[in-house]
């Protein structure tokens, strides 16, 4: 198995989780370790119970694991909520003026800070915070000076006083583990390698930045707030007209126009927010206005669980807005992916003059992660797609201009406002070639039906564009698990315990959802022996859509709906149950309570 | 570029004529406001191609068709919102957005009160007619408390949306209303419209013959009257405005109700738009810059 470790860190929203987080993954990164952090809240401001995960290795960190080695409580509930999850060689760090330690499990060390005597809390609120941040990178074999410098970072802005109080509390905590306490069995190592990290939502954001997005605007929604939140803090130096708007109705139709008048335009929502956008996702269609809207999905239906994670999009985006029309659909596979996927949907998008939707989810939105600085190339292929933005000789040497020109492939060139000689309109009303409306008095079943089928002849050419997917290890395997988007990376780790263990399994994870490529699929699948789907939703949406398009139907489910995502053993613990009979559809329990 | 052509290209009436010839009922009020857009145009000499008309649904919406120009035939209640977007992407065109008072007071009235208070740079023509013609005639938001409709049998027992002090309340800088019998005067609005740096709204009474027989012609004709006539109205004067604003029954001013010029248009209050309309950018980000981006993360 691959060496990692992971801390957890446990208090009340507000009690300050996220900066000994931010410091762990800083030092992680540095030391040219991956890394993987989730956060387990709620929507809460100031209270309640949050819990972050963080594992690190020196190898690729897919997922959040499954097990801990390093607890650290802020309050007495995160001890007494998660000292249970410990086992032998796991350790918990805790303030021992405040905090009564449960019973750990043999093996496990109870690691009491005197934090009073350490540090003068009257002064720092915080105190046991960056005790235990000093304690934990002791007990880890981390020499100081990484501490230290972070720190240094961490509270410049608040001048040389603060940094030397705090970086004087880490210390005390590192010497007092150092004595007081035996550290982990495996300290952790080094590699020369330099990460960056970063949530999935700075990556679609940045990955819009590289895809020459111009416009972007959104309405405030969990978990896809982080997209506006980066477009707004560089969007004068990226050169991006971000907006913040009345709705999302207002959202999608503001970015429509904007892209209707030339250039990328991109939005980012939630399911909610989504639901509002759908009649605008047809307007896209329908005037053959290029756009690309985020979904970043949470627990529903309604306001549902606004922090927690679930893949239960998938038909709200099949069958968003009415009639039939073009789309394409992707569901980014990993924080790489997700940079990568936004110049991947505009080209394809741009090109076939139709919406273009991102389907990620909170696990990849919110959580964080480490990448090669090289995987977040700017220096993306743009393809605008047949555009014409100079009034330069007609396209195909046609005495007047059509818009929506029958062609064979579908795709009419597109001439943006203020180019002399192109005047059209584009309507949302079925049209003509000419753009004319057809749908009241004029209403003509030729026209209608030649028009339907030049829009849709799109799909073609949007199925060649798209890569089919791949299957990761053998086809003969004992299981193939199926799974989609932001499950990669845990299908991946369970597929490596799974086969250590003696069970061989491959993984089919699919990454754009239109087009399908249904026959790849059931060419991959043909000789399989036994079949899994992995969702992350009640009912299956995956394998419902897979058995619509191509009939296939897995030989089991295993699927989850708690708000939580996969840990590895729910994985691994749900392919032995079913490969002995027991089951054909698992629903694992989720063992951290947040 | 756009100013060479134009002073070498005579703009004329013919080349702001529209595919098609409208399909509304003999004698609608939208006729004027047709006629009245393309002679403001011509007397503004501004070419058809850097013209956006952008429209929601409706009798009045399907306006963008009957007119050369680049146009919009967006959704219901989103015309001001696609037209937001337009401006943003390319400040250097001219943007008119028309409708019906169900489009714009009724499904978009969100939109309505958010593109005023962002002062969008554009004109926003409502032909205002009290009624739902499309759907063959129901109660509109400015269908008056009383009038007997398809969907009010019995009589509007809801009062109606005043668009001028909800247009002067949510910040427009510059408030109108014209009478769609009344060309030359409404010509002039929409010049002024246009040329006028925010948002511009005009409200037209724009009868409609079919659906609606309590606001006629002859309703409107001994009751409006033209502000431009009262040598008292300051335009400049909010309050003022405020006060015409409410006058119904048997005086109903029409004219320019208020404008200001001092406050910051929305592209114009954005730095990022500095260097040019955002369509012209380069779709590349200096290797400088996108290096910083990446290296904040480290």
């Amino acid at each position: 198995m691959k060496q990692s470790f992971a801390i957890g860190i446990g208090g009340a929203a507000g009690q300050g989780v996220a900066t000994p987080g931010d410091i762990f993954a800083k030092i992680f990164s540095r030391r040219g370790l991956h890394l993987n952090a989730y956060n387990a809240y709620q929507s809460i401001i100031r209270g309640g119970h949050t819990f972050l995960t963080i594992r690190t290795g020196p190898e690729k960190v897919t997922n959040m694991g499954d097990r801990l080695d390093l607890l650290i409580p802020l309050n007495q509930d995160a001890m007494d909520r998660h000292l249970r999850l410990l086992a032998a060689g796991a350790a918990c760090i805790y303030n021992s003026d405040t905090i009564k330690p449960g019973v750990a499990a043999k093996g496990a060390e109870l690691c009491p800070l005197p934090v009073s005597k350490l540090a003068d809390i009257t002064r720092n609120k915080v105190a046991q915070n960056t005790l235990a941040v000093g304690a934990g990178l002791s007990m880890m074999g981390i020499g100081f000076q990484a501490l230290e410098q972070v720190l240094g970072e961490q509270f410049k802005k608040k001048g040389d006083a603060m940094v030397s109080e705090n970086i004087a509390i880490a210390r005390a905590g590192y010497d007092y583990a150092a004595a007081n306490f035996r550290p982990f069995a495996r300290p952790l190592p080094m590699t020369a390698n330099r990460y960056a990290v970063l949530s999935g939502n700075t990556a679609m954001a940045m990955g819009g930045a590289a895809a020459g997005v111009k416009f972007y605007c959104a309405y405030p929604m969990s978990p896809s707030t982080g997209v506006l939140h980066w477009m707004a803090a560089h969007a004068r130096k990226a050169g991006i007209m971000v907006r913040q708007v009345e709705d999302e109705i207002g959202v999608v139709n503001m970015t429509i126009g904007a892209a209707h008048a030339g250039g990328r335009c991109m939005c980012a929502t939630s399911g909610g927010g989504f639901a509002l956008m759908s009649e605008g996702l047809g307007l896209s269609a329908m005037m053959e206005t290029p756009i690309v809207v985020i979904d970043c999905q949470r627990a529903g239906p309604s306001t549902g669980v606004p922090t927690k994670t679930e893949q239960g999009d998938l038909w709200q985006m099949l069958g968003a807005a009415f009639g039939d029309y073009p789309r394409a659909i992707a569901a980014p596979l990993d924080v790489g992916d997700c940079f990568k996927i936004i110049p991947e949907i505009f080209n394809i998008a741009d090109r076939f003059q139709c919406p273009g939707i991102v389907l990620c989810d909170l696990l990849l939105a919110e959580g964080r992660f480490s990448v090669d600085p090289k995987d977040v190339d700017f220096a993306a292929v743009v393809d605008g797609g047949e555009l014409i933005t100079t009034a330069a000789s007609r396209p195909n040497g046609d005495s007047v201009y059509k818009r929506y020109k029958i062609t064979q492939s579908g795709i009419s060139p597109r001439a943006i406002p203020g180019v002399a000689g192109y005047t059209h309109t584009a309507a949302s009303d079925e049209h003509d070639e000419d753009g004319v409306l057809i749908s009241d008095e004029f209403t003509n079943p030729t026209k209608r039906r030649a028009m339907m089928e030049k829009r849709m002849r799109k799909v073609t050419g949007i199925a060649a564009a798209a890569p089919p997917p791949v299957l990761w290890g053998p086809r003969d395997a004992d299981v193939i698990l199926i799974g989609w988007g932001s499950t990669k990376g845990v299908i991946e780790e369970t597929c490596e315990i799974l086969t250590e263990e003696g069970i061989s399994a491959s993984q089919l994870q699919i990454r754009w959802l239109v087009p399908l490529h249904g026959d790849a699929i059931l060419d991959i699948l043909k000789d399989a022996r036994h079949t899994m789907i992995v969702e992350n939703n009640y009912s299956g949406q995956f394998a419902r859509y897979l058995r619509s398009e191509t009939s296939f139907v897995p030989d089991g489910y295993i699927r989850k709906y708690d708000g939580e995502p996969f840990m590895p053993h729910h994985i691994v613990e749900a392919v032995k149950e079913q490969l002995s009979g027991k089951s054909r559809l698992s629903v694992p329990a989720h063992e951290i309570l947040v | 570029m756009a100013t060479a052509l134009a002073a070498t290209n005579h703009v004329a009436m013919a080349d702001l004529k529209g595919k098609v010839d409208p399909d509304w009922c003999p004698g609608c009020g939208d006729f004027g406001v047709l006629a009245a857009v393309q002679k403001a145009l011509v007397e503004l000499q501004i070419p058809n191609y850097n013209v956006v008309t952008i429209s929601g649904i409706g009798c009045s919406s399907n306006f963008p068709g009957f007119i050369n120009t680049y146009g919009m035939h967006t959704l219901h209640g989103r015309a001001l919102a696609v037209a937001t977007g337009v401006k943003l992407a390319n400040h250097d065109l001219t943007v008119l957005v028309t409708g019906g008072d169900g489009d714009g007071f009724g499904i978009g009235g969100n939109h309505f009160v958010h593109s005023m208070r962002r002062n969008v740079d554009l004109l926003y023509i409502v032909m205002d007619n009290q009624i739902y013609g499309l759907t063959t005639g129901q109660t509109s938001p400015t269908s008056r408390v009383g009038m007997k409709t398809k969907s009010m049998p019995f009589g509007n027992i809801e009062a109606p949306v005043n668009p001028i002090s909800l247009a002067l309340a949510a910040g427009a800088t510059f408030v109108a209303r014209g009478f769609s019998a009344e060309q030359k005067h409404l010509t002039e609005l929409i010049k002024q419209g246009i040329q006028h740096q925010g948002f511009s709204f005009l409200d037209v009474f724009s009868p409609c013959v079919t659906y609606n027989h309590d606001n006629t012609y002859q309703w409107f004709r001994p009751r409006v009257k033209k502000l431009e006539d009262d040598p008292a109205h300051d335009p400049a004067d909010w309050m003022a405005a405020m006060g015409k604003a409410l006058l119904w029954d048997e005086e109903i001013p029409i004219g320019k109700f208020f404008e200001r010029t001092d406050l910051p248009t929305l592209h114009g209050a954005e730095p990022v738009l500095n260097a040019g309309p955002l369509v012209h950018a380069d779709s590349q980000i200096p290797a400088d810059v996108s290096r910083a981006f990446v290296e904040e993360l480290m």
